[in-house]
């Protein structure tokens, strides 16, 4: 049953270690030539989820098809249509960035000229002869993307490409891939903790949180659901315990914790006015006040509690 | 041809695999440096003879007069004095092909002697008793019991003889019979052993501990290409280091290589298997370099010990010579001692070739069969 359009299919994946469910019934499906981001926390189960896609895990219960098909019998077959970069791997470190490319690509029966293209599209020509023990961690996160890329996949799985690296760097990453996208049909599973990568790189996001998928749904329309997409931040002088808004005719939440307050905005004109006059009318002094555009992270935030990022 | 070779993944792993090993530079000074300044340690510590120096305690009895007392007339008229306060009369016994052997004397108490033998400074006291000479040693002592007989050899002649040139003494510097013979072909058997296991097993793990494993396969890598590649490499490193190893000897000891070369490459070849086997069957699970380093002495160690590089086994107990004949070292450095000493037997290094090789495969598929790849 070779599904024409879904590349990757999971079915109902449930992974426990232990005590920890670190996957608990996961669903996905990604179209030829669609990028997904799988944005989560740490110790969400994003490299245990995109582990079990690769068929680097077995899932305790559920399936994986690649291209309409298992991993068991098909292992030869599969790999060589993905390309992946794990979660922090090292190489061999005394082997020079060119022979590293050449051993991998020797196992995909690829020639010279490829490695030539992934070298300079990755900009490691002036690391070309360097010893892989001497690259820095972005220049490794490029190789390993090299890596990843050689076999011109037709999925593309990477396990946070650019964390640890500065921005500078993560932009050449983004930009590599958004070259990619534009020309090629290759599929793209990316985990990652920035909304901004997700937002600026993927067609699809899913959103985990302890194991569990706790929203997901087309970039622009997670970003445009529920009340428009702006939003009022702010914060007070002094301690606030509670805030009764039952007479405030706009939706208010107040996080104790973070002493910060949030109100969903539909026009921003009318309803600063009504949120100034129920402050004045309540007697809080106002430290600060900010308006912005929704993000991801007020997502997860509504939905868990806690930022992306911690 | 030679394009389809430069592509070959088998070739690329072996060629990554020998780059590796040879850009550390701790392989160059363990496996080559290493054994090289062991054996000529060893080799020369046990082959050169120094003087050998006899401390020997001479009780005091006055009530001899001079003139009758032996020991007192051998002192005064055989020995010449020393710097050594505690020791002030020598003899020097000359002789050519043993080493000169100096004896040392003092004249003293009792008392005083019981110190210098609790201390270990002595290990034989004469005493004078009507005109007889007696020994006071520890007959399980067998330095004592040496310097007993060379000593009442002197004492008994009147004049000291100085064996110019013993010629009942026939010293046994054939090449083939000395102790760096006996070490050179066992560091061999050695080396191969702790390259491989320390190689092989190490790598694995460590590229296991990096993740580069689990990477490594989820290519189109053929898994069994990984293991070949390592193993290829180690005996390769192996067949230099062992080679270097007799190069020195042959221009430094003179050890030669006097039985069958073919016989030398079937216990070399089988030895490395039996080995890079073993090797894979510890690394097939652990990702803990500790662990791994543990296991890999576990194995290494006891063989070591055991199995007669330094020394013969056969001062173990009788009851354990038959296991310790069985451990794939012992096999290994007892043909290759054979084959450079020429005292080979065929059937026996066939034997040992079979099971070394059996032992290699069967590790290396419970090993394959365990291999956590992930
Ligand atoms: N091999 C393992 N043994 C035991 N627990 C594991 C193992 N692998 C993952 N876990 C647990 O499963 C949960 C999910 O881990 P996972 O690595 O998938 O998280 P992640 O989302 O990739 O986190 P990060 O952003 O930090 O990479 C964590 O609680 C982790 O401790
Ligand atoms: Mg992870």
């Amino acid at each position: 049953m070779i599904n024409e359009e879904s590349v990757v299919e999971v079915k109902n994946v449930f992974k426990s270690f232990k005590t920890v469910k670190a996957v608990n019934g996961a669903n996905l499906q990604i179209k030829n030539g669609k990028f997904i981001a799988i944005l989560g926390p740490n110790g969400a189960g994003k490299t245990t989820l995109v582990e079990i896609i690769e068929g680097i895990q077995k899932p305790d219960k559920g399936e994986v098809f690649i291209l309409g098909k298992k991993w068991k019998g098909n292992e030869n077959e599969l790999h060589r249509f993905i390309g992946l970069s794990l979660q922090d791997t090292y190489f061999i470190d005394k082997l020079r960035v060119w022979e590293t490319l050449m051993l991998f690509a020797s196992f995909y029966d690829i020639g010279k000229k490829r490695i030539d293209e992934i070298i300079e599209l990755m900009g490691l020509e002036e690391k070309r002869k360097s010893y892989v023990v001497n690259l820095s961690g972005g220049q490794r996160q490029k190789l390993s993307l090299g890596i990843a890329l050689l076999n011109n996949p037709k999925i593309l799985i990477l396990d946070e490409p650019t964390t640890g690296l500065d921005p500078n760097a993560r932009r050449e990453i983004w930009s590599i891939l958004l070259k990619l996208k534009e020309k090629s049909q290759t599929s793209l599973i990316l985990t990652t903790h920035y909304m901004d990568e997700a937002e600026k790189l993927c067609d699809y996001i899913i959103i985990m949180n302890n194991g569990n998928v706790i929203k997901e749904g087309a970039t622009t329309q997670l970003l445009n659901e529920d009340h428009g997409d702006k939003l009022m931040e702010f914060t007070f002088e002094n301690f606030i315990d509670d805030i009764d808004s039952s007479d405030l005719p706009l939706s208010l939440n107040w996080d104790v914790a973070n002493q910060k307050g949030f109100v969903k905005l539909n026009k921003v004109e009318n309803d600063l006015t009504v949120f100034m006059n129920f402050i004045k009318e309540k007697g809080f002094k106002l430290k600060t006040l900010e308006c912005r555009r929704k993000t991801l992270d007020d997502i997860f935030i509504t939905l868990t509690g806690k930022h992306l990022n911690e | 041809m030679n394009k389809i070779l430069r592509y070959n993944q088998l070739f690329q792993l072996i060629v990554a695999n020998l780059k590796e090993v040879v850009r550390e530079p701790g392989v160059l000074f363990w496996g080559i440096v290493f054994p090289i300044l062991m054996s000529l340690g060893l080799g020369i510590a046990f082959t050169r003879k120094a003087d050998s120096v006899m401390k020997v305690v001479i009780i005091e009895n006055n009530k001899l007069p001079d003139s009758s007392s032996k020991l007192k007339t051998f002192i005064n008229s055989s020995t010449k004095k020393t710097d050594n306060n505690l020791f002030s009369r020598k003899v020097v016994v000359a002789e050519q092909k043993l080493g000169n052997t100096i004896f040392l004397f003092r004249v003293t108490n009792w008392q005083d002697a019981m110190v210098l033998l609790k201390k270990g400074i002595t290990n034989i006291v004469i005493e004078e008793k009507n005109n007889n000479i007696e020994y006071h040693f520890d007959p399980m002592n067998p330095d004592a019991q040496l310097n007993y007989i060379k000593l009442s050899k002197i004492l008994n002649n009147k004049k000291i003889i100085e064996n110019k040139n013993n010629d009942n003494i026939k010293g046994l510097t054939v090449s083939g019979t000395r102790y760096i013979d006996f070490l050179i072909p066992g560091l061999i058997a050695m080396g191969i052993m702790m390259s491989c296991s320390w190689g092989i097993s190490y790598s694995i793990i460590e590229r296991r501990t990096k993740k580069l494993l689990r990477r490594m396969v989820a290519t189109p890598m053929k898994k069994s290409h990984f293991l070949i590649s390592l193993i290829t490499v180690r005996t390769a490193m192996n067949l230099v280091e062992s080679l270097v190893l007799f190069l020195f000897s042959y221009l430094v000891f003179n050890v030669t290589i006097q039985g069958s070369i073919p016989a030398l490459f079937l216990v070399f070849f089988t030895g490395n298997i039996a080995f890079a086997g073993i090797s894979v069957f510890i690394s097939s699970r652990t990702s803990n370099t500790e662990i791994g380093n543990g296991l890999i002495n576990a194995v290494v160690m006891p063989m070591m010990v055991l199995s007669g590089i330094f020394f013969s086994y056969h001062n173990f107990p009788d009851w354990s010579i038959s296991f310790i004949q069985n451990l794939p070292l012992t096999m290994m450095a007892d043909d290759i001692r054979n084959i450079f000493s020429q005292t080979t037997n065929y059937s026996e290094i066939i034997y040992h070739s079979f099971i070394l090789t059996v032992t290699g495969i069967t590790f290396f598929a419970a090993g394959l069969k365990l291999f956590k790849w992930y």
